[in-house]
């Protein structure tokens, strides 16, 4: 109807005066609306705005916390902490990371590998995970990266604590490492802490066991910053707690000495206190460097390591299985005592034990004539023994194997021991559903076949036989502990054993050059020459340094009161000539350690250096030959996961053994050259029994 | 209410209005002095400096006959057009985004201009054309050409607030210029369906990104996103009585963006709370209640629509500001009338002060002084 009307001067006014109106309501509404968004946003929201605005003004940092330390026996550090100047990146604050690399290469002097290894890891790492540029930095390089922190976002310089081992890889595998928390160990812990810059978690050995008392509580630091991080004043310093220390059993010194004195051989080297059962020593050599380790693995050290067959990255004390040949007669001796077998009992030894149409050979083809237990010890004749485990049987042997703690997994604070087996008839036929046979018995008692041990059951057993003791190895230091129960053995057994292994080595037995040159001491051991298993070419000497015969040697001191047991293991070493030189300049180091340091320096002088000395030659070797071409290294998780497989335990063989081993010689003959591994850059050889 | 002892040309000015918006000049220079770390300079000086100069600028345009307000629309709408073409070409030569012009004490973007002189023209063109067109299509053709050629210009600029702004002042003219209802809510309709489509077509990836944003901040805290949740952390935090004066952490510490500029309302709002914002709401509602007054006194269709436009304009500066700052409307570059700092802005809504200020006089004419 509107539509018809002329439209005029004074409709539209009126509209324009209702319209106003309604312009006016409108505007007044969203006035409205605008002051309830107010009061919504600054009353009812206002907590929680609060908090988002003190989390903007307030940044928290934390401080890693000073990880407790690693003490020797006498409170000397095995681990402990350096102060140092340190450049971290954060990857997601990186604007130009290439840029930043570059610049920050030139304030720091970094080589091209080390560049690699750091974009390598700026490639893996996530988010906020801190990637470490360098550490132990001093002044100079730390101020002139901080005054163009501007120019480079993302970069932080801080000073903080650094994990030093001050003897290096001596320790590393009694110790382990530490390193930057993964992303899997974030991902189960959620603790800011592992993704603060410098903070380190243990990542083997002791390291990582007692990672929780170790680790101590953060301090945290709070500044009000700018949007773009500027610090605009300091809020309050919390300091951090230290972890607690752990106080290992271990002698350091002698620790070093152990792990320096095996030099180029691959090896280890048990020490164990005859009272109380306390490791002095625990060595596997060769090892990575801890120190170098906990600073990120670069790839030429990677390559180096890989790439060893000295396999540095196994913790052969605990992993490493082996046949331990002869060094079982003391124990298959105290079997037969125990049995009821008179000492005085001989055998006729022809150089062979013809047993139905068999004949089993000596390691003496000549043979040993009449010989009874003190002889067949000392001169470690296997008729005797072939003779009298088939009277006896093998099951009373495997016993007292096991009482003397082979087969046995000790509790010591490290993942997964490799425990070895202790063969015997029922065990045989369950896992490989055959009879025992003879050649079994004769393998076992010269401790072949399916025989195998790792180095510290045979200083339990070595350290139990000579103290009569029922002796359990402990690392962690406890005053306290109860005394360790009698093994109930007769003591003229005991002594009877003890003179037959003095005999080996200040008598008429294999190992004449073992004597200790210190007034009044008197030392006793049992060697042992163990060939490789399923490799029985050759006389396992003059060939390929993977087939040569393992060495071992087994021994305590003084032999009349014992105190000190000792088992030393070298893997292809040739035999137990290149054991027993070890184990008695080791020993000689806890009566005399000047005199055993004096020897010890003039064979380091013909291997080119100590540990440390040889490393940095191979290192720079390596440097030199392959710079940035050597393949990227791992990252801290898998590198970790390479070092755990290393030290899983071996598998046991699959296949049942069919015949009796060859026993391996056991003269007191000269000792082989031992050659240098590939790949190591040491001096020449020179025999490893040398400074007698 | 005369005193014999004013001069009448003081006592003739709208106080009703002038003093508030003086009360909010000097509140938003204390803002700035505040959000420059205790400092006069750089923008609270000039922030109320520029108020005084731009008032004497306003009380010269209200002191402008009717007359000549008729006579300069449509050339001043032309000289307009021809600037924001130069600027352009200018800015396309120089090879930058140089929108403005430097006019030594301030920059001056042509767009600022053109929001009320789309006003200004729209209104001259509804007074000129015969009461009975009002219904036909000529009431709407050359409206339409005379915001859409500026519109389309601010847009590609690009200027997306602006290019609002400028549409804003025009379709309230035409609303009160009393164009049919069912244009209005056809247009409605329209755009209802046309806002997807330039969505997806005609707006610049970082115009989507904004509107996206604005629909879930959070998805982009530290992205586009960072500017709605700041700013609502700034107001959020303030409470009731805000952090206090020189306390505001957010804009202190360079947590909240264009503190000074586009987001100085959260500024001004994380120091004051709710208590400085609902001041800043009342002077805002005083001012458009004045000038909607002015606009229904008018004498004339002219003088009406545009006072009224003026209203608009100045209402759609503020209303889109504080939406923004509050998270309810997304992030586009428009400045708070009186608070935020910035020469251009200020100019233009002290010209439209101005103007409603001249529509009073012509109302009064032979009138009395203070109403």
């Amino acid at each position: 109807m509107k539509q018809k009307l002329p439209l005029t001067s004074a409709i539209l006014t009126n509209r324009f005066e209702r319209r106003t109106f309604v312009l006016g309501m409108a505007q007044a509404s969203v006035g409205a609306l605008l002051a309830t968004r107010l009061a919504y946003l600054s009353i009812f929201e206002n907590e929680k705005y609060k908090a988002a605005s003190e989390s903007n003004r307030v940044n928290l940092s934390l401080i890693p916390p000073r990880r407790g330390w690693v003490l020797d026996r006498n409170g000397a550090a095995l681990a402990s902490n350096r102060a140092d100047f340190r450049v971290d990146v954060i990857p997601d604050r990186l604007v130009d990371a290439d840029d930043t690399l570059s610049k920050l290469s030139g304030l720091l002097g970094l080589t091209a590998d080390k560049i690699n290894d750091i974009k390598d890891k700026l490639d893996k790492a996530r988010g906020f995970q801190p990637v470490e540029v360098a550490a132990k930095l001093d002044w100079d390089k730390f101020a002139a990266v901080s005054v163009r922190l501007p120019e480079m976002p993302g970069v932080i310089p801080q000073r903080g604590y650094s994990r030093y081992y001050p003897t290096g890889p001596s320790v590393g595998h009694l110790v382990g490492y530490v390193g930057p928390a993964s992303a899997e160990d974030y991902e189960r812990e959620r603790n800011p802490l592992l993704i603060t810059p410098g903070f380190k978690i243990g990542k083997d050995g002791l390291e990582k066991h007692f990672e929780v008392r170790l680790r101590g509580v953060p301090g945290a630091r709070r500044v009000e910053a700018t949007a773009s991080g500027r610090v605009v004043r300091d809020l309050g310093t919390r300091e951090d707690v230290p972890g607690q220390p752990i106080q290992l059993t271990i002698l350091g010194g002698l620790q070093d000495y152990a792990a320096r004195r095996i030099g180029l051989e691959s090896g280890s080297v048990v020490v164990m206190d005859c009272a109380t059962g306390d490791v002095l020593a625990m060595v596997s050599m060769p090892c990575y460097d801890p120190n170098s380790f906990s600073d990120g693995i670069g790839r030429i050290e990677w390559k180096m390591l890989s790439e060893d067959d000295h396999v540095p990255l196994r913790n052969k004390v605990l992993r490493g299985l082996y046949p331990p040949g002869s060094t079982v007669k003391p124990l298959v001796a105290m079997a037969f005592l125990e049995a009821g077998l008179d000492p005085k009992a001989s055998v006729n030894c022809a150089g062979g034990l013809r047993v139905g149409n068999r004949v089993f050979h000596c390691w003496n083809h000549h043979g040993h004539g009449s010989t009874d237990m003190l002889k067949g010890i000392y001169q470690s004749c296997d008729v005797y023994f072939y003779h009298f485990a088939q009277q006896i049987g093998m099951d009373k042997i495997a016993a007292m194997a096991r009482r003397l703690g082979l087969g046995q997994e000790f509790p010591m604070p490290y993942p997964g021991q490799s425990y070895g087996t202790v063969p015997d008839p029922a065990w045989k036929l369950r896992k490989y559903h055959k009879e025992w046979a003879i050649y079994d018995t004769v393998n076992a008692t010269i401790g072949q076949g399916y025989m195998l041990v790792n180095p510290l059951q045979q200083a339990t057993m070595v350290s139990r036989i000579a103290s009569g003791l029922q002796l359990t190895p402990r690392l962690i230091l406890d005053k306290h502990a109860a005394p360790p129960p009698s093994m109930g053995f007769a003591q003229d057994h005991l002594d009877l054993i003890h003179a037959a292994m003095n005999e080996v080595v200040n008598g008429r037995g294999t190992a004449g050059k073992a004597r200790i040159p210190i007034e009044n001491v008197l030392m006793a051991g049992k060697t042992g020459t163990a060939q490789v298993v399923g490799l029985q070419h050759g006389n396992g000497k003059n060939v390929e340094w993977k087939r040569r015969d393992h060495g071992h040697f087994i021994c305590f001191a003084p032999f009349d009161k014992p105190r000190y047991a000792c088992a030393v293991a070298i893997e292809h070493g040739g035999g137990s000539p290149s054991a027993y030189p070890i184990a008695r300049d080791v020993m000689t180091y806890l009566f005399d350690p000047a005199k055993a340091m004096a020897a010890l320096e003039e064979l380091e002088q013909g291997w080119g250096g100590n540990v440390q000395q040889r490393m940095a030659t191979r290192y720079n070797a390596f440097a030199a030959q392959y710079g940035t071409s050597a393949p990227r290294a791992p990252d801290e998780a898998q590198a970790s996961k390479v070092v755990e497989d290393e030290n899983k335990p071996a598998p046991e063989p699959s296949a049942a053994q069919t015949d009796a081993a060859p026993p391996a010689p056991e003269p007191d003959a000269p000792t082989p050259q031992p050659t240098p591994s590939p790949g190591t850059a040491g001096g020449p050889a020179t025999p490893a029994n040398g400074g007698q | 209410m005369r005193r014999a002892y004013i001069p009448a040309a003081l006592s003739r000015q709208p106080w009703g209005v002038l003093l508030p918006l003086l009360m909010l000049v000097l509140f938003g220079g204390a803002v700035l002095y505040s959000a420059a770390g205790g400092h006069f300079q750089p923008w609270a000086a000039t922030h109320v400096a520029r108020f005084f100069v731009f008032l004497t600028m306003a009380m010269v345009v209200a002191r402008i006959p009717q007359d000549w307000f008729r006579r300069a629309a449509l050339p001043a709408y032309g000289a307009l057009c021809v600037l924001l073409v130069l600027v352009e070409l200018i800015g396309g030569i120089g090879g930058g985004s140089q929108r403005w012009l430097n006019l030594g004490f301030m920059t001056l973007q042509p767009s600022e201009l053109m929001k009320p002189g789309i006003v200004l023209v729209l209104a001259w063109f509804y007074s000129v054309l015969p009461t009975g067109e009002t219904r036909t299509w000529r009431a709407l053709a050359p409206p339409a050409l005379l915001v859409g050629f500026p519109a389309a210009f601010v847009m590609l600029q690009p200027d997306l607030g602006t290019a609002l702004a400028i549409c804003f002042g025009a379709v309230c003219v035409m609303f009160l210029a009393g164009l049919p209802l069912r244009w209005f809510l056809g247009a409605g309709g329209a755009g209802a369906v046309i806002a997807p489509l330039a969505f997806f077509f005609a707006l610049h990836d970082y115009q989507r990104k904004r509107v996206l944003v604005f629909m879930d901040p959070e998805s982009d805290p530290l992205g586009a996103g960072y500017h709605i949740t700041q700013s609502k952390i700034a107001i959020g935090s303030g409470g009731f009585f805000g952090k206090g004066f020189g306390h505001g952490s957010q804009s202190h510490l360079d947590y909240l963006p264009e503190a000074h500029t586009d987001f100085v309302f959260a500024t001004m709002a994380e120091e004051w709370g709710m208590l400085g914002g609902l001041f800043v709401l009342l002077v805002f509602g005083l001012v458009l209640r004045w000038g909607l007054k002015v606009a229904l006194r008018a004498p004339d269709r002219f003088s009406r629509l545009l006072a009224a436009g003026m209203v608009a304009t100045i209402f759609f500066y503020a209303c889109i500001n504080m939406m923004m700052v509050m998270g309810l409307a997304p992030v586009v570059g428009i400045p708070l009338p009186f608070l935020s700092h910035g020469g251009s802005s200020m100019m233009t809504n002290m010209v439209c002060i101005g103007t409603i200020m001249a529509v009073d006089r012509w109302s009064r004419r032979g009138a009395t002084g203070l109403s």
